[in-house]
């Protein structure tokens, strides 16, 4: 994995905004209404889901590779 | 993860804010706190004025001195902290109803003394904390509560409005386009006089079910297509400019004397304040 995705839980609202703008389909809502890391080893940290997400509750973090 | 720098700026035991899944809200406010940082304005010397409506509620969950006023009225509050304190940077959080509707007479009084403010409109098209009534900014044809059929009344510009009654920064932007919105803000902080940034926002329980917009996210979608910058606004043959496009960027930059500056001068002429 080229980042790491965290998700502030009791922030999410499940509204999707995350999952329609991510370009490689990573997240996915759940059936509790949450936000998921489905395919978290796609994600390439381009940050569209932190840039947007009106509750501040995903951040993505690129890791620096060894 | 790292503890990301704009989250000093919120009172953290407020979060989660209250506004619906999806809201624009919480985006505008993330602006504003991340133009806040960008500007270097400590949270001592930032007032935050809010009005009254979801919009204002954001005034709520941001760690500065914070009023949250009389519907409409923001303006007149914020205008009475400048006088008070010219040192302060007071940012003014309205809505569109709020600040067109209820408090319109103050918003054109407050462009034309030019006060040093910096006040941005959270625009949803609509009353949403009341239950999805038409606003002044609900566009022509669109469906509220209180036009089923369609909205009859002609929408107002609010960025034109700001420009004819004498705002010296005048800008427009959308929740879609963050980033743009934050350096729009971060530029109505360094003009000394009124700035009016318009930061449009998707309200998906009142307007945008009302209207069949479809998911948050397509709200957004829908912003991103139909945005067009001012500087490729300006080149567009006037029938492209039909339909639901809409101009974004900054419209209108002007210096004149602010209303500190002025009230100064007046203090002068009779004879100075005893210090």
């Amino acid at each position: 994995m080229k980042s790491e995705i965290s998700i502030k839980m009791e922030r999410c609202k499940g509204c999707g905004i995350c999952v329609a703008f991510c370009p490689k389909a990573v997240l996915a809502v759940d059936e509790l209404g949450k936000v998921q890391v489905v395919h978290g080893d796609a994600c390439i940290g381009c940050g569209q889901c932190e840039l947007r997400c009106p509750d501040y509750a995903i951040f993505v973090d690129r890791i620096k590779e060894a | 993860m790292v503890e990301r720098s704009y989250e000093k700026y919120f009172r953290q035991n407020r979060l989660p804010h209250l506004w619906c899944p999806g809201c624009g809200n919480g985006i505008a406010m993330k602006a504003i706190v991340q133009a806040i940082e960008k500007k270097g304005l400590s949270q001592d010397n930032t007032v935050i004025v809010s009005g009254i409506g979801c919009s204002s509620r954001a005034s709520g969950y941001m760690d500065f001195d914070t009023l949250h006023t009389a519907h409409g009225r923001a303006i007149p509050f914020a205008t009475g902290i400048k006088l008070a304190n010219p040192d302060l940077n007071v940012v003014v959080i309205t809505g569109d109803g709020d600040c067109t509707a209820i408090g319109g007479n103050h918003f054109i009084h407050g462009c034309r003394r030019n006060v040093d403010l910096t006040v941005v409109l959270f625009n949803n098209n609509i009353y949403g904390m009341t239950g999805g009534q038409a606003s002044p900014m609900t566009p022509l044809g669109k469906k509220a509560t209180t036009a089923p059929y369609g909205s009859v009344d002609r929408p107002f510009d609010a960025c034109k409005l700001a420009e004819a009654a004498g705002a010296t920064y005048v800008a427009r932007s959308t929740a879609y386009h963050v980033q743009h919105l934050v350096n729009m803000i971060a530029g109505g902080f360094d003009n000394k006089g009124f700035s009016f940034i318009e930061a449009l926002v998707q309200c998906p329980t009142s307007y945008g079910r009302k209207n069949k917009m479809g998911s948050p996210a397509d709200m957004m979608k829908w912003m991103r297509d139909n945005a067009v910058m001012k500087a490729a606004w300006d080149k567009l043959p006037d029938e492209q400019k039909a339909g639901e496009k809409f101009p974004i960027g900054l419209f209108y930059r002007d210096t004149a004397m602010d209303y500190d500056t002025a009230y100064d001068q007046v203090i002068e002429r009779a004879g100075g304040a005893a210090k």
